[in-house]
């Protein structure tokens, strides 16, 4: 056995080590991450050159040269172009944001009135924050009152007229008002008539799919601008004679109704990704159609198109700006009369104004679609590879 | 024997006719129908009175009037006098130029941006991250806005152009660059060209016959390069450059010669460039990352270089996931376009909407717009389609 007396092995594990130093501390990260091959470097300084390019004037201008307080637009204005600001300078102009944030907040609504905007918008961030929160209870409770009663609430508030309200015309609305309102109506409207419309171009009645069919793809095939062209000029021409809608109203219709066109393919995507074994299972435990759809097929499909729906959400947010252009004042369009206001008119203005405004749509936007991804995390299943 | 009746249905006793799902579609069907129509009858039935009490006349014959309006940027001859027909020919056409040369940047800004993201470059990485965040996160009509009223209408005056190189200029009044003008004999050139893309094709033809038989490869890409590039370059040489540039000059107060780019067009054609790329560049990226690992593995294992295995084996693999979203990308940019108005570039919505206050021919003229953005739609998906019917992997 004298050849097995040479094996050897070993007992204790070997201390682990540490990677060697060419492997790991910053320089190594900054090797292998920005200077891996020539190529990569050329790319590391191009980057470089585009931040170096963009950042510091960025903040020089948004920050270390705006004026931050300021009545007027002398104090936007270098010498040459009738201001204070010494010649060449350039920064932004916060003091017009600053000055007008009413205006860009709730428009032309009286001052006086403006508790009731705030109280709405302190019910609505109330209702809206726990249904958003998965671990708070009554979410029944909270989603009726802020899908059935909420509204009601804040229409009785905002457009006033009854309980001693003095009543506020819908032109006198304007800002973020008007682009949450417009948003908070058109998603709440869009989601149900979208899944009603997919239903029905999934549906087995020629008549029903077909309609459904031409009502899509006509809205999908054509510009918003166009709908709510439509919606403000042609509404008009379909009433009788002496009924007429407020234009609040008809840009409420155009813009619910694109989004529902387009969240019914969005829905009908998740409805076709859903097995056949489920719809001839819920039949054969003798469900009615509804029963089949509501407990069966939509909860399962409306899941699996959570990141869509967001999607159509956002592009709705983003979209209510357009009603500008049938002369509305959401948040964007409030933002761009106000240049022409001759009190803060400078060059600094425009950009000023729309840095603001992108912020508060980007605070938006950037804020639903991360809700989103969180949310199908939560959802998540497993039924994805 | 004991017989137990069953009690069942022999004919005769059928269910209500209430529960057959048949005869329930049928009659669902014709209460829709019914019910769509009485609206339909009761819309036009208000309309028809609306119409006659405006004293508007419908129908398209209004097209034929005189316009009356002058349009800041044509491609084809317009004055005021020319016919309504015309000044929406005149939108049209604008519409079309805006939308295609936003598609073709917007594409190319938005794979280098997609690429970007996937890059193992850190910095690239979080640059093309801050991009698409940034732009999918604000509307289209925001960044038109700042294009045109945060940075094209704050440029200096003409008289303090901007100058760059090439001779062109950038000003508060747009971009001035130098106009080509054909000499005597240059006609060569643009047949020289055409003849370059036909000889590049009937070589990119052969190598692939010539790699499907004999698996050796050809630098395609170079070789049409060459082809496209050098032989007008050649019939330039050869009838001694017939061709001339006139440059802009500045004078007092305007700068005269060369070509101008409206403010209008410029804003409108970056900001949807731009906006449109940030969403093309998320689907780039999903559609490379759509291909599975095991496919890149594979072709390195079969010796290809990282290049040649992007090019011939994971690229035409994403590109069937990509091409999809990318025609509807297309045709929001399309769609998006008519956010023209907001800042008076005349595009189609634009004029017809001079058109409908000039008239209030309402409802011709949103019939023409439905008409024309959907032909628009058709089209584009009608193309896409075939080159997404011709980049399909062909499978078993």
């Amino acid at each position: 056995m004298s050849q097995n007396d040479l094996h050897y092995v070993r007992t204790e594990m070997a201390l682990p080590q540490p990677a060697p130093l060419r492997e790991r501390g910053p320089v190594a990260w900054i090797r292998k991450n920005l200077f891996a091959n020539p190529f990569d470097s050329v790319l590391t300084i191009i980057g470089m050159l585009i931040v170096a390019m963009i950042l510091p004037p960025l903040i020089d201008w948004a920050l270390i040269q705006a004026q931050w307080t300021g009545t007027d637009r002398t104090f936007c204005a270098t010498v040459a172009q009738g201001g204070i600001q010494p010649e060449g300078w350039s920064g932004a102009c916060w003091a017009f944001v600053n000055a007008k944030f009413g205006q860009f907040m709730v428009g032309r609504y009286p001052f006086d009135e403006r508790w009731r905007v705030i109280l709405v918008a302190i019910m609505f961030v109330a209702l809206l924050v726990p249904l958003l929160m998965p671990r708070v209870p009554y979410k029944g409770l909270n989603a009726v009152l802020f899908l059935l009663v909420f509204p009601v609430v804040a229409g009785i508030l905002l457009i006033g007229g009854v309980l001693g309200l003095s009543h506020v015309e819908t032109p006198l609305w304007g800002g973020l008002l008007v682009t949450l309102t417009l948003s908070y109506v058109g998603i709440v409207v869009s989601l149900p008539l979208g899944i009603l419309l997919a239903l029905g171009r999934r549906s087995k009645m020629p008549v029903v799919k077909m309609l459904s069919v031409i009502f899509i793809e006509t809205v999908r095939g054509v510009p918003l601008i166009t709908v709510l062209f439509m919606a403000s000029v042609m509404l008009p021409l379909f009433l009788p004679a002496g009924v007429s809608f407020d234009k609040f109203l008809r840009a409420l219709i155009g813009v619910s109704l694109f989004a529902s066109a387009y969240m019914a393919e969005v829905v009908r995507g998740g409805l076709q990704a859903i097995p056949k074994g489920q719809y001839e299972g819920a039949d054969s435990l003798g469900l009615s159609y509804w029963q089949k759809t509501g407990l069966i097929v939509l909860p399962q499909a409306l899941k699996l198109v959570i990141p869509g729906i967001v999607n159509t959400f956002i592009g709705l947010f983003k979209d209510t700006s357009l009603v500008y252009i049938i002369s509305m004042f959401d948040l964007l369009g409030v933002v761009r009369q106000n240049f022409s206001d001759p009190a803060w008119a400078s060059p600094q203005t425009p950009s000023s104004g729309l840095v603001f405004a992108a912020l508060i749509f980007w605070m938006f936007c950037f804020g639903m679609s991360r809700y989103s991804i969180y949310m199908e995390h939560r959802l998540d299943t497993g039924h994805k590879r | 024997m004991a017989t137990q009746d069953i009690p069942h249905d022999v004919g005769g006793g059928r269910a209500s006719l209430l529960y057959d799902p048949k005869v329930r579609g049928i009659f669902f069907q014709i209460l829709v129908v019914v019910a769509l129509t009485a609206f339909v009858y009761w819309i036009i039935g208000n309309t028809v009175e609306n119409l006659k009490r405006a004293n508007i006349a419908s129908g398209f014959a209004f097209l034929n009037g005189r316009a009356g309006f002058d349009v800041s940027d044509t491609l084809i001859a317009f004055d005021s006098d020319s016919t309504y027909k015309r000044a929406l020919l005149v939108g049209l056409i604008n519409t079309v130029v805006v939308a295609a040369a936003g598609i073709i940047t917007a594409s190319i800004l938005g794979f280098l941006i997609g690429i970007g993201r996937l890059s193992n470059n850190w910095l690239i990485r979080k640059i093309c991250t801050v991009y698409v965040e940034l732009f999918r996160n604000i509307p289209p009509l925001l960044v038109i806005f700042f294009w045109y009223f945060g940075v094209l209408s704050v440029l200096p005056l003409p008289k303090e152009s901007i100058e760059l190189p090439f001779g062109s200029f950038l000003n508060s009044r747009g971009f001035y660059f130098p106009k080509l003008i054909w000499g005597e004999g240059s006609m060569l050139v643009p047949v020289a060209l055409l003849l370059g893309i036909a000889m590049s094709w009937f070589v990119a033809r052969q190598a692939r016959q010539r790699q499907m038989a004999t698996g050796a490869t050809f630098p395609v890409f170079w070789t049409s390069l060459a082809l496209i590039v050098g032989l007008p370059v050649l019939a330039l040489v050869a009838t001694g450059f017939p061709l001339s540039f006139n440059f802009p000059q500045k004078s007092t107060f305007n700068l005269t010669g060369g070509l101008q780019i409206k403010p209008e067009f410029l804003s409108l054609y970056l900001a949807l460039s731009f906006y449109t790329a940030a969403f093309i560049a998320e689907i780039v990226r999903a559609g490379i990352r759509g291909v599975n690992k095991g496919q890149t593995e594979a072709s390195s294992a079969l010796g290809l270089r990282s290049g040649q295995a992007l090019r011939l084996v994971v690229v035409p693999q994403a590109m069937r996931i990509v091409i999809p979203p990318l025609t509807s990308q297309f045709l929001n940019l399309t769609k998006n376009s008519s956010l023209a108005i907001a800042i008076g570039y005349p595009d189609l919505v634009a004029v017809g909407g001079t058109v409908l206050n000039q008239t209030g021919q309402a409802i011709e003229i949103v019939v023409i717009w439905m008409v024309v953005y959907l032909g628009l739609s058709l089209i584009t998906s009608g193309f896409m389609n075939w080159f997404n019917a011709k980049m399909a992997l062909v499978e078993r």
